[in-house]
C-alpha cells in the first residue's frame, strides 16, 4: 500500500466504504434479492374484492376487541381455559421432570459419549419437529382429548429445556466442580453440590419461561383436537362471533402478560 | 469570550453540583479545571452546551445567553462548541471518517447527513483536519479498530470540524497511557494555539495540566476553590482542594517526569 | 443455619428451622396436589382403551405409511415456493413495523414514557401471546383463505418477537455515543441515524435471520387453517387419509426447517 498524501484526498469526492467491496458480487446480491422479491410478490394472487369485503369483518373484529362478549358461551370458555391450564401444568412439570436427565447426558462435559449422542438426538428430533404436526399425528394415535396436547407438549418441553440446560451446564465454572469432585465425592454427590448450585437460578427462570410458551401453545392445539381452549375459539371464528373470539384471545393475553409478570419476579428472587 | 454567571445545578436527588460558579474565559485562553471525583467537573462542561440542564445562573458566549435558548437555536449555538470527551464517544461502528463528518451534522439537513453526501468543503477540511492529527490513512476503517489515542484523535477531529469558538474537554487523557495522555494534550493545546480557541479542560491529573495550560480552576463541592496561574499552585492550594495528603512529592516528580518524557520524544 | 440442642445435649446442624421446613414441605405436597388433580382431568377426559390400543394403531399408520410416495413430489414445489415466501416476506413486513414500535418502547428513545411507552408494550405482548395459527384463522376468516393471510398472520405474530429483542437493543446502547453527537448541534433524526442506528445494527441483522428461521418453520403449518403453502397438502393428505403422502410431507418440512436453521446459524455467525 502506498501512502496517501493530503493532495491526492482534497478536491475528490469521499465515499463510505460498502459493506461488499467486490462490485460484480455487490450488484449481483442486489439484483438476485430484487429479482426474487419481484417473483414472490408476484406469486402471490391477492383476491382484492375478498380483501375490501373482509374488511369490514375486520373492522367488526376490532371493535368487537371494545365489546367483548365473556357471557354467552361463558361455559365452553371457562372448561376450555381449564383444560388448556391444566394440560400447560402437566406438559412443563413432566417435561421438565424428564429434561432433566436428557439436558445432563447432552451436556459434552459431564456425560459419555454415547449418551451425549443419544441424548443430543432426542433434543434435535423434538426441535424439528413443529408442536401441531407432533400433535396431528399423536392425535391420530391416542385419539382426541388433553393426553395427546400434554403428550404433545411434554415433548416441545423436553427438546427446548435440555438444549438450554445443556448449554448452560457445558458453559458452567469448572473450578467450583473440582473443588467438589476433590472431595471425593460420589457422581451424584458431584452433580448435586458442584453442578446444581450452578444452575439452578437459569434452570428456574427457564421454567417460568417454558410455563408461559407452554399456555401460548395450548391455545392452538385445540385446532387438531388435541384439547384445550383453541377448539373453542375455532368454532367462534367459523361462525363469526367476533365478541366470543375477542374474549378467548383477551384472557389468553391478560393470562400472559400476568405470568410473565409473575416470572420475572420469581427470576429477579432466584438470581 | 464565555462567561458563566452564578451557574448552579441541583440534581433531581438532591445532590448539589455546582454552587454559584462564576467564571470568565476570554478568547483563546485554555483553561484546565480540576478537583476531586464528584466535584462537578463534568456538569459544569455538559452545562454549558446544556447536554445537564443548569438550574439556575447563566451562560453567555460572546453575548448570547445560552440558556435562555429553545431548542433549534441551542442546536446552533452547540455548533459553535465543539466537546471531546472521555473515553473517546466516537460511535465504534462507523468510519474514521464519517466520524469527523459527524461533526459537520448541526450544518447540513438530515437526508444530506443519511445519505452521507456532505459539501465537498467538509469532506476536504475533514481530510486536513485528519492530515493534522496524523491519522489521513485511516481514514477508511472502522472507529473500533483503532488504539485509543488514535481515537482520541479522531474526537478531536471531531471537534474541531465544527469549525467552534470554544472546546469543552472532558478527561480527554482518562484512559490513556501517560506518554499518549501527554500527546493527546500538547495536541490539543496546539490546535488551541493555532485557531485562537479557548478551552476549558477537566482533568484529574494535577501534573499534566501544569504542564500544558495557562489558567488553572479547581472545584471543589461544586464551588471554585482556586482560581490562578499553574505556577500558582502550591501544597496549601491542593490541600484546599483535596484534602490532605503529602502533595510535595507529586509535583517535583512531575517536574523530573517532564524532562525524561521530553528527552524520551526527541 | 440454625443449630439446635438435642436432648441429650449434643448439637445438631440444619439447613433450615424448623419452621422453613414446614413451610418447604407444605409448599411440596401442594404442588403434588395440583399435579395430581390436573393429572386426574386429564385422565377422566381420556378414553383409555384408545389409549392401550395406541401401539398397535401406532403400528398400523407406520406400515401404512412407508414408504413415502415419492412422485408426489411433482406437487409440492408450488406449495414450498409459497412457504418459502410467507417466511420472508412477512419477515421483511413485520420488521417494517417492529422498527417503529422498538423506538416507542425502549425507555430512552420512546417520546412520552407514560403514554405511548404503555401502547407500545402492550402491542408487543398481544401480538406476541397470540400463536400465529391464530392470527392465520382469524385473518382466513376476515380475508379469505391463501397465502395472503398466511403471509399477513406470521408478520403479525412476529412484530412483538422482533420489537421486543429490538427494543432490549436499544435500551443497551452505548449513551456517550449518542451524547457526542447530540454535542455536535445535530438534529434528534440525526442523532437517531448516527448515534442509535449503528449501534443497533448488528442486533437488527441478528433478530431479522432468527425470525426468519422462525418463521419457515411456522410457515410450513399455516396451511392446516386454510392460509396456504405446504401445511394445505398436509391437510388434505391427512383429511383422505393419504398416510405415504403424510410422510413425504413431513420429510420435506424437516428438510425445510433444517435448511432454514443452517442458513440462519452461518449467517448470523457471519454477522456477530
Amino acid at each position: 500500500m502506498t501512502a496517501v498524501t493530503l493532495d491526492d484526498r482534497l478536491g475528490r469526492s469521499w465515499q463510505k466504504p460498502h459493506l461488499i467491496a467486490n462490485p460484480a458480487l455487490r450488484w449481483g446480491l442486489f439484483i438476485g434479492a430484487l429479482v426474487y422479491v419481484v417473483l414472490a410478490v408476484g406469486s402471490i394472487d391477492i383476491n382484492w374484492s375478498r380483501v375490501a369485503e373482509g374488511l369490514s369483518r375486520g373492522w367488526a373484529f376490532v371493535t368487537a376487541f371494545f365489546n367483548p362478549d365473556f357471557v354467552s358461551r361463558g361455559g365452553d370458555i371457562f372448561d376450555g381455559i381449564v383444560e388448556s391450564v391444566i394440560i400447560t401444568i402437566t406438559s412443563t412439570v413432566v417435561g421438565i421432570a424428564i429434561s432433566v436427565p436428557i439436558g445432563l447426558g447432552a451436556a459434552r462435559n459431564i456425560a459419555p459419549l454415547p449418551v451425549y449422542l443419544v441424548c443430543r438426538g432426542i433434543v434435535a428430533l423434538s426441535r424439528a419437529l413443529n408442536e401441531i404436526i407432533v400433535a396431528i399425528l399423536l392425535v391420530a394415535i391416542f385419539g382426541f382429548g388433553p393426553l395427546a396436547g400434554f403428550l404433545t407438549l411434554s415433548f416441545a418441553t423436553i427438546g427446548f429445556m435440555s438444549k438450554l440446560l445443556a448449554e448452560d451446564i457445558e458453559e458452567m465454572s469448572k473450578v467450583q466442580a473440582e473443588a467438589i469432585r476433590a472431595t471425593g465425592s460420589s457422581w451424584l454427590q458431584w452433580i448435586n453440590y458442584g453442578v446444581q448450585p450452578q444452575v439452578m437460578p437459569r434452570l428456574i427462570g427457564l421454567s417460568m419461561y417454558r410455563l408461559d410458551i407452554n399456555f401460548r401453545e395450548s391455545a392452538v392445539l385445540g385446532l387438531v383436537g388435541a384439547g384445550g381452549i383453541g377448539a373453542t375459539l375455532n368454532t367462534a371464528f367459523d361462525r363469526y362471533e367476533f365478541d366470543t373470539a375477542a374474549a378467548i384471545l383477551l384472557i389468553i393475553i391478560v393470562t400472559v402478560m400476568a405470568l410473565e409478570y409473575l416470572s420475572g419476579i420469581i427470576r429477579a428472587k432466584v438470581q | 469570550m464565555l462567561q458563566l454567571k452564578k451557574l448552579t445545578k441541583t440534581y433531581r436527588t438532591g445532590d448539589k453540583a455546582l454552587q454559584d460558579v462564576t467564571l470568565s474565559i476570554p478568547k483563546g485562553q485554555v483553561l484546565a479545571l480540576i478537583g476531586p471525583s464528584g466535584a462537578g467537573k463534568s456538569t459544569l462542561i455538559r452545562c454549558i452546551n446544556r447536554l445537564v440542564e443548569p438550574t439556575s445562573g447563566s451562560v453567555i458566549l460572546d453575548d448570547t445567553d445560552v440558556t435562555a435558548l429553545g431548542s433549534g437555536a441551542l442546536r446552533k449555538m452547540r455548533r459553535k462548541m465543539g466537546m471531546i470527551f472521555q473515553e473517546y464517544a466516537l460511535v465504534e461502528r462507523l468510519t474514521v471518517m464519517e466520524n469527523v463528518l459527524s461533526g459537520r451534522l448541526g450544518y447540513v439537513g438530515f437526508w444530506r447527513s443519511f445519505l452521507r453526501k456532505y459539501p465537498q468543503s467538509d469532506v476536504d477540511e475533514a481530510f486536513r483536519l485528519l492530515d493534522r492529527v496524523g491519522l489521513l490513512a485511516m481514514a477508511d476503517k472502522r472507529a473500533d479498530e483503532l488504539s485509543g489515542g488514535q481515537r482520541q484523535r479522531v474526537g478531536i477531529a471531531r471537534a474541531l470540524i465544527q469549525n467552534p469558538r470554544l472546546l469543552l474537554v472532558d478527561e480527554p487523557t482518562a484512559s490513556l497511557d501517560p506518554k499518549t495522555s501527554r500527546q493527546i494534550m500538547r495536541l490539543i493545546c496546539e490546535l488551541c494555539a493555532e485557531r485562537d480557541l479557548a478551552a476549558v479542560i477537566n482533568i484529574h491529573d494535577v501534573a499534566l495540566a501544569q504542564m500544558f495550560v495557562e489558567r488553572i480552576v479547581g472545584l471543589k463541592a461544586g464551588e471554585l476553590a482556586f482560581d490562578g496561574k499553574p505556577t500558582e499552585m502550591s501544597d496549601d492550594v491542593l490541600t484546599t482542594i483535596y484534602g490532605e495528603e503529602d502533595w510535595h512529592a507529586t509535583i517535583r516528580n512531575v517536574d523530573d517526569e517532564d524532562t525524561d518524557a521530553e528527552e524520551l520524544v526527541q | 443455619m440454625p443449630v439446635s440442642t438435642h436432648v441429650n445435649g449434643a448439637k445438631i446442624w440444619q439447613l433450615r428451622n424448623r419452621n422453613q421446613t414446614l413451610s418447604r414441605w407444605a409448599g411440596y405436597l401442594a404442588a403434588v396436589a395440583i399435579f395430581m388433580w390436573c393429572w386426574q382431568r386429564i385422565s377422566e377426559a381420556t378414553t383409555w382403551f384408545f389409549v392401550w390400543d395406541a401401539p398397535r394403531i401406532a403400528a398400523d399408520i407406520g406400515s401404512r405409511a412407508w414408504p413415502p410416495r415419492w412422485s408426489y413430489m411433482d406437487k409440492l414445489w408450488g406449495p414450498l415456493w409459497d412457504t418459502l415466501n410467507m417466511a420472508t416476506l412477512s419477515t421483511v413486513l413485520a420488521l417494517f413495523m417492529a422498527v417503529p414500535v422498538a423506538f416507542l418502547a425502549a425507555r430512552n428513545t420512546t417520546p412520552s414514557a407514560l403514554f405511548v411507552r404503555p401502547v407500545a408494550l402492550f402491542i408487543i405482548v398481544a401480538t406476541r401471546s397470540i400463536n400465529s395459527l391464530i392470527w392465520a384463522l382469524l385473518l382466513v376468516a376476515i380475508i379469505g383463505p391463501g397465502v395472503f393471510a398466511g403471509l399477513m398472520a406470521i408478520a403479525f405474530r412476529s412484530i412483538g418477537f422482533c420489537a421486543k429483542l429490538l427494543y432490549e437493543a436499544i435500551e443497551e446502547i452505548d449513551e456517550k455515543q449518542v451524547e457526542a453527537i447530540t454535542a455536535t448541534g445535530a438534529s434528534r433524526w440525526q442523532v437517531v441515524a448516527y448515534g442509535i442506528v449503528p449501534q443497533i445494527m448488528p442486533a437488527f441483522a441478528g433478530i431479522s435471520v432468527f425470525r426468519w428461521d422462525i418463521n419457515i418453520r411456522e410457515s410450513t403449518v399455516l396451511g392446516l387453517v386454510g392460509a396456504g403453502g405446504i401445511g394445505l397438502q398436509l391437510q388434505s393428505s391427512l383429511n383422505t387419509l393419504a398416510w405415504p403422502q403424510v410422510t413425504l410431507i413431513l420429510i420435506v418440512i424437516l428438510l425445510a426447517v433444517i435448511v432454514g436453521e443452517w442458513v440462519s446459524a452461518k449467517v448470523r455467525g457471519a454477522i456477530m
